[in-house]
């Protein structure tokens, strides 16, 4: 178990390091980093400073080095807008981005987890057929544009829901109907094929043979081990979902990390779309290693397996 | 398991016997709606010039925000309506179709293309070329793709050309994966073996042998990231770091109809979406019947 943690956080790590690099070679490789990384009319002595600062006179590895401490030290640079460091201005927005996403996972969960056990219990009948056009429609169509119809339709029309903004419970439900629609399709197929997968085990035909009721053998046998590989799907999107919204948020001005990279854009601050990418890679690497972890610690078989 | 097996052996024993590849496409659940929107679209993107009088980028300022002309205030002129600058929806929708086909078949052959390529040699070479490819992979499946588009636009700037290379940067690398994996177990079968034992070089071995072999996977995932690579390329450019204004692009005109939502001119919201949905749900249905098709593999994915 120790040698399979071992090697699951050396991975990590070579991810991390790949990952820094990709990010470190296509600053320097499609032009001068110095512009990039400079204010917008900034003047030639800051140009030149930023030059020396960064060491682009010198080796690239050295300049590698120079970029890996500093993120080690979780020096992401100064925010040009903002005037503050990075890595403030994400660790300030980071919670507004998990209420975001846990509003969706639970929405998402809450319509995705039903439907897709109706579906396989109804397999091949019309529920099941309904649920596949669900699935279809919500893998289909933009996050944003159904934030803009939304819109459209509860604050410019009916005049129910704020159409902007955040500070309420009421701001909260279209950007998480938005953003988790398409999850809650994702969520949807896979309960459906995991429930198919243990309707056809063994212990739940024990169970029918026993004479349990279909409603007990569903609700208890099958449900809770289908559960399962929903359950670390949604783990996983959790930390996805912060990382996708940023359309979702533009749409509706949340202010959480997808507002944050799109004001990055918007005001051509460099240094704050780059530590989002950065710190999104992260988050995402840091997850598959909880998740291989946690797999290997409920199911044994893993550890020997790779 | 089984059943995917037995389905493979029988489309194998299906090509040893000449049964052709058509009649099998032929048989049921054929997506004709599918289909026919897709051509229609591609009509419409080809002849754009031919099917609307209007200039996609070009518009009348005293025309600003006329609604559709079944809707009291519109025009016959203007089917659809105009937007903020008073240019025709129905022209910029058209014209849309263009960019967004240009984009999307683009980016997913130059990423389909390279993706492709690197699974080959990945999976076929093995040892350390397996091991950079694969790490590399890894790292930027990791990226989240979104972020990591915005990221590179950022660095590029805006611009077709920058869109397609930026898709394809991101989308190779689910190629990558999936054809690498199908290689592994190929190259242990019958007549790759017997290919190596008749002496061919490892370079004709993976042009002749193990190429033609991938390539229904690689179509199959072909078609269903085109519609993936469309939503992105939408999205990229409803936030203004995709195509540039005034070039008419789907997500662009959703992020101009944000100018006229608070006012409920709902045409320019609407039927752009209408129009991206229409075309990545036919490129999922078509994808999704090409994989029952010509790849049982690829089913649970």
């Amino acid at each position: 178990m120790k040698r399979f943690i071992a090697k699951r956080l050396g991975y990590a790590c070579v991810s991390l390091a790949l990952l820094s690099l990709t990010i470190f070679l296509f600053v320097r490789l499609t032009g001068d980093p110095a512009i990039l990384l400079v204010e917008p009319g900034a003047s030639k002595a800051d140009l030149e400073q930023i030059r020396t600062q960064l060491g682009l006179d010198r080796p690239i590895w050295v300049q590698y080095g120079t970029f890996v401490s500093s993120l080690v030290r979780g020096d992401f640079g100064q925010s040009f807008y903002y005037r503050t460091p990075v890595l403030e201005l994400y660790l300030s927005r980071l919670p507004n981005s998990l209420l975001l996403a846990g509003a969706a996972m639970t929405f998402s969960l809450l319509i995705g987890i039903p439907t897709g056990i109706i579906a396989a219990v109804r397999v091949n009948q019309w529920w099941d057929s309904a649920g596949k056009i669900f699935a279809l429609l919500g893998l289909s169509l933009p996050s944003f544009w159904v934030g803009l119809v939304m819109i459209l339709f509860f604050s410019v029309y009916l005049g129910w829901l704020p159409s902007s903004g955040s500070g309420t419970a009421l701001h909260l439900v279209m950007p998480a109907f938005a953003l988790g629609w398409y999850f809650a399709a994702a969520h949807m197929r896979l309960t459906r094929s995991s429930m198919l997968e243990v309707l056809g085990s063994e212990y739940v035909k024990l169970a029918r043979i026993k004479g349990l009721p279909e409603a007990l053998v569903i609700g208890k046998h099958a449900f809770k081990n289908a559960l399962i590989p929903v359950l670390t799907l949604a783990g996983i999107n959790l930390v996805i979902m912060v990382n996708v919204a940023v359309v979702v948020e533009t749409v509706f001005a949340w202010p959480g990390i997808g507002r944050l990279l799109f004001e990055g854009i918007s005001f051509r601050d460099f240094p704050v779309v780059q530590a989002t990418v950065l710190l999104g890679g992260t988050m995402i690497v840091f997850v598959n290693l909880l998740v291989d972890v946690l797999y290997a610690v409920i199911d044994p078989r893993i550890r020997y397996d790779r | 398991m089984s059943t995917t097996e037995a389905e493979l052996q029988g489309s194998r024993a299906g090509e040893l016997t000449g049964t052709s590849r058509i009649g099998a496409l032929r048989a049921s659940g054929f997506p004709y709606i599918a289909i026919s929107i897709l051509v229609v679209l591609a009509l419409v993107a080809i002849f754009a010039n031919v099917v609307t009088p209007f200039d996609p980028e070009v518009g009348n300022l005293v025309d600003r925000f006329k609604p559709p002309a079944w809707q009291t205030g519109g025009r016959i002129e203007n089917l659809l309506g105009t937007d903020h600058l008073g240019r025709d929806v129905l022209a910029r929708l058209i014209f849309g179709a263009r960019v967004s086909m240009m984009v999307g078949i683009t980016a997913v052959l130059v990423a389909g293309v390279l993706g492709t390529t690197l699974g080959i040699l990945s999976g076929y070479l093995g040892g350390w070329v397996d091991q950079v490819i694969m790490r590399v992979t890894d790292t930027w499946l990791a990226l989240p793709a979104l972020t990591f588009a915005i990221f590179l636009a950022a660095i590029r700037g805006p611009g077709v050309w920058n869109i397609v290379i930026i898709l394809a940067a991101i989308y190779w690398t689910r190629y990558a994966r999936v054809i690498r994996g199908e290689v592994l177990s190929l190259k242990e079968r019958d007549f790759v073996r017997l290919a190596i034992v008749a002496g061919c070089s490892k370079r004709t071995i993976m042009r002749k042998h193990i190429l033609p072999n991938v390539l229904n996977s690689a179509i199959v995932l072909g078609t269903l990231m085109l519609g993936v690579v469309i939503v992105t390329e939408a999205a990229l450019s409803f936030l203004g770091v995709g195509v540039p204004p005034p070039l008419p692009a789907w997500g662009l005109m959703l992020a101009d109809g944000k100018k006229g939502l608070m006012a409920g001119y709902w045409w320019l919201t609407v039927l752009p979406g209408v129009c991206i949905m229409l075309m990545v749900l036919s490129a999922n249905l078509l994808g999704d019947w090409l994989r029952v098709k010509l790849d049982p593999q690829l089913r649970a994915l």
